[in-house]
Order: structure tokens, then sequence, then C-alpha cells
């Protein structure tokens, strides 16, 4: 963030999402703004990963709105993603292509240019010191999930969408990334994460939202 | 803009470097339906020689189509495809970025190949570079057209038979106008006409399909 620019924040109005002839969640409105680490629980099937989908802006909701800066994302399109990060089940690496190979050409996509050192620093930092240079697929789950998680060291985004982002990963690795998604908020940015494990997300600006509660 | 479509470029061809049989795949099924006919037709130079256009274009479409499965299910399944979706890029340069790397490895040796298997049937070599000349403009304009079957048949069970029922129709103009380049250039009236259609199908391809193809896929990821 650069001082004297706005505040992000990311409104959710009114969303409802739909998956099959289920309504996962409906009336749902809530908002996060820099420096808030929104934790999203609920049993499975609860929708939490819909409702990841559909604010990364993979996933057209039913009816309801998603604003970025008070602008929809549907109209923003490229330009909001510019500020995203999402990180889904699927880890996005390439199992071809070694992990510096991965983590250089996300850079590239998301719009920045990373040079090969920086890309060998960031993987040492997140714990794959002499495995930058194998075929991702010759990795442990662990070890790609590493991968995938590297990206949150190299991103500039300011939201970070991470669907279960603690599975796979040993004791030494939740530290990190807890970590890194702190330090995160810390400097002003957003995180939206989902987790099933009771892994202390807890610090200074954490909300909890829990889906599928059935009191209605 | 550039620099995006550079890069998946690079990035394709090097994963397609590093699993080569996929590649030799698609070159030998070519190789091998347009060596058939010869063997099951008979010896006879002047049939040969008749039916050589079509059948060469035939086994390079079918070869093509064979191919274009794999232009985005392996992206599919490993979620870098939703990453590029989500990035700031328009998803049409990189749906281009990605056709084009298809192409270079599964229709270039296609063209390449070509004039070799012409010689199995006696074709002349002004017809031969007519031939290369038709597959070199048409080849591309498959990989376009048949990217958006792809992306319409992503994570579908029976994807395979889906997308050749979608996308051999729309490839019918693109086997017309190669073939009748070749022929009317072994029958000595000129294939100019024809590869002139063919570059214009080509043109019209690159224009719409990355367009068309880039919905198709975010549907497909919705």
């Amino acid at each position: 963030m650069t001082p004297g620019s706005t505040s992000p924040s990311l409104q959710i109005d009114r969303l409802c999402c739909v998956r099959g002839d289920r309504t996962l969640f409906h009336d749902l409105s809530f908002a996060v703004s820099g420096g808030e680490l929104l934790h999203l629980k609920g049993h499975n099937g609860s929708g939490k990963t819909t409702l990841l989908r559909a604010l990364a802006g993979l996933l057209l909701p039913e009816s309801g709105e998603i604003r970025w800066q008070g602008e929809n994302i549907r109209a923003l399109r490229e330009e909001y993603a510019r500020h995203l990060l999402y990180l889904g089940h699927h880890n996005g690496i390439k199992g071809d292509l070694t992990a510096v190979e991965n983590l250089r050409i996300a850079a590239i996509l998301d719009g920045y240019a990373l040079d090969e050192e920086t890309a060998w620093r960031i993987l040492a930092e997140i714990g794959l010191r002499g495995h930058e240079d194998l075929p991702t697929k010759h990795l442990s789950q662990g070890q790609k999930r590493r991968v995938a998680l590297a990206r949150l060291l190299a991103n500039r985004a300011t939201v970070w969408v991470l669907d279960e982002p603690f599975t796979a990963l040993d004791v030494a690795a939740v530290q990190l990334l807890q970590d890194v998604i702190h330090r995160h908020v810390a400097d002003g940015g957003i995180a939206i994460v989902t987790t099933h494990q009771e892994v202390a997300m807890i610090g200074a600006n954490t909300r909890t939202i829990e889906l599928g509660r059935r009191d209605a | 803009m550039l620099e995006p479509l550079y890069w998946i470029i690079r990035r394709d061809l090097t994963i397609a470097m590093r699993r080569r049989a996929d590649v030799f795949t698609t070159l030998i099924f070519f190789v091998i339906v347009v060596s058939l006919f010869p063997l099951g037709i008979g010896p006879e130079p002047e049939t040969l020689r008749q039916i050589a256009p079509g059948i060469v274009w035939v086994g390079a479409l079918l070869a093509s189509m064979l191919a274009l499965e794999q232009i985005f299910s392996a992206d599919h399944r490993d979620g870098t495809l939703e990453q590029m979706l989500l990035t700031p890029q328009p998803v049409s340069v990189l749906v281009v970025g990605k056709i084009l790397a298809h192409w270079l490895v599964s229709g270039v040796p296609l063209v390449i190949m070509a004039p070799v298997l012409g010689l199995q049937y006696n074709l002349s070599a002004d017809v031969l570079l007519v031939l290369m000349a038709s597959l070199l403009l048409g080849t591309p304009a498959l990989s376009l057209i048949g990217a958006i079957g792809a992306a319409l048949t992503l994570g579908l069970r029976s994807g395979g038979v889906l997308l050749a029922l979608l996308v051999l129709p729309l490839y019918i103009p693109v086997l017309i106008f190669g073939a009748g380049a070749v022929e009317a250039t072994a029958s000595g009236l000129g294939g100019q006409a024809h590869l002139s259609m063919l570059a214009a199908i080509l043109v019209a391809s690159l224009v719409l399909a990355p367009l068309a193809t880039a919905a198709a896929l975010r549907v497909a990821e919705d």
C-alpha cells in the first residue's frame, strides 16, 4: 500500500449462490477492508469454496454483487485481477516445470517481473532449499503446496483469497504461513481464508463468518 | 501485451519438450493414416495422384483434431488454467499464446512431414510445394477453430467424441480449400485462389476464435 491511497475495501452485497438446484447461501452481506483477516468457517458443503470462487470472480453468483472499491468486480475484471491473489484446492503449478520456473511464470502473468535470484531466495525462505530446480512432479504433496504458497511471498496483491491453505502442510510450514498472512494483514492487506483445522487464525483484526448455520 | 504472450508460448514449449511422447503421437498418427491408403488401394500411380490431396489433408485434419484435447485439459486439471483466468492479462491473449504453442508442436511437424508423404503418392515438386503452403495456412486455422471446441468440452467425461462432433463440421471449409488448392495445382489451374481463401479463413479465425475460446474457458471454470 502506498501511503495516501484510499484503503482497500471489498463489499459483498446480498450475495446468493446456487450449485445444482441447492441454494448454498443467500442474502449474504459483509464487507472487508484493509488490515482485516476474514476467517470463513462452515461444515463440508456449506459453500466456502463457492463463496471464495465467487470472490475471485471465477464464478458468477446467482444474484447480488461483489464490489471492489465500490465497483462491481464483473465490470472491473482485469483491473480487479491485478489486486487479487487466489489460491484454490489445486496448487496451480505445472508438474513438468521446476519450482523456480513455476514461480517466475506466475509472476509474469500476474504482471510483474521476478528475477531468477529473487525466486531462489523466496523458495529457500518457504523451505524448499535444494528443490528449486526439480520438476515439481517429483515433490511431495506438502512441498507442492509450498511452491504454490511461495506466490504469497512474491506477489504484491492486496486481496488474498486462500482456500484451505493449510492442507498438506507440516507444523513448521503452518507456522510460517500464519506469519506471512498476519504480516500481509498488518501491512494493510485483506486476507480471506477458509480452514477446517483449528489453526489459530486469531490476530489483531480477525473476523469469523460461519456459513451454513442451520438456525433459520 | 506481447510479453505474457511470449512467456506463455515459452512455457508451453518447455513443457512439450519435457514430454516429447505426446508430440510424436500426433505425427506418427498422421504418417500411418496417410500411408495406409496406398496399401489398401493399390499401387496404380494415376489413382494415387488423384486421391493424394484429399487423403493428406484428411490425415492432417484428423491428426490435428487428435491433439486438440490436450490443449487445455492438463492446465484445467492442475489449476493453472483458473490462475490464468485470474491474471490481469486479457484471457484471449493468453489463449492465442496457448494455441500458437500448440500449433508449433502439433501442426508444424505435419507441414514438414507432408511432402515426404506426398512422394508416396507420386506428386510432382510444385504440387508438393502447394501442399505445404496449404497446410501452413490451414493447420493454424484448424488449431484456432478446434480450440473453441476444446474449451467447450473441457472437463466433460466423454469430451473426446463430443469434441469431434463439434469441431469436424467447422473444419469442412478448411478441408475444401486446402485439398482444392493442391488439386487445382495438379490439374494445371493454379491454386492461388484457394490459398487466398485459406489465408482469409486463417485471419478470420485468428480474430474470432480466441474471443470465443476465452468466453468458453470462463464458462468451463464457473
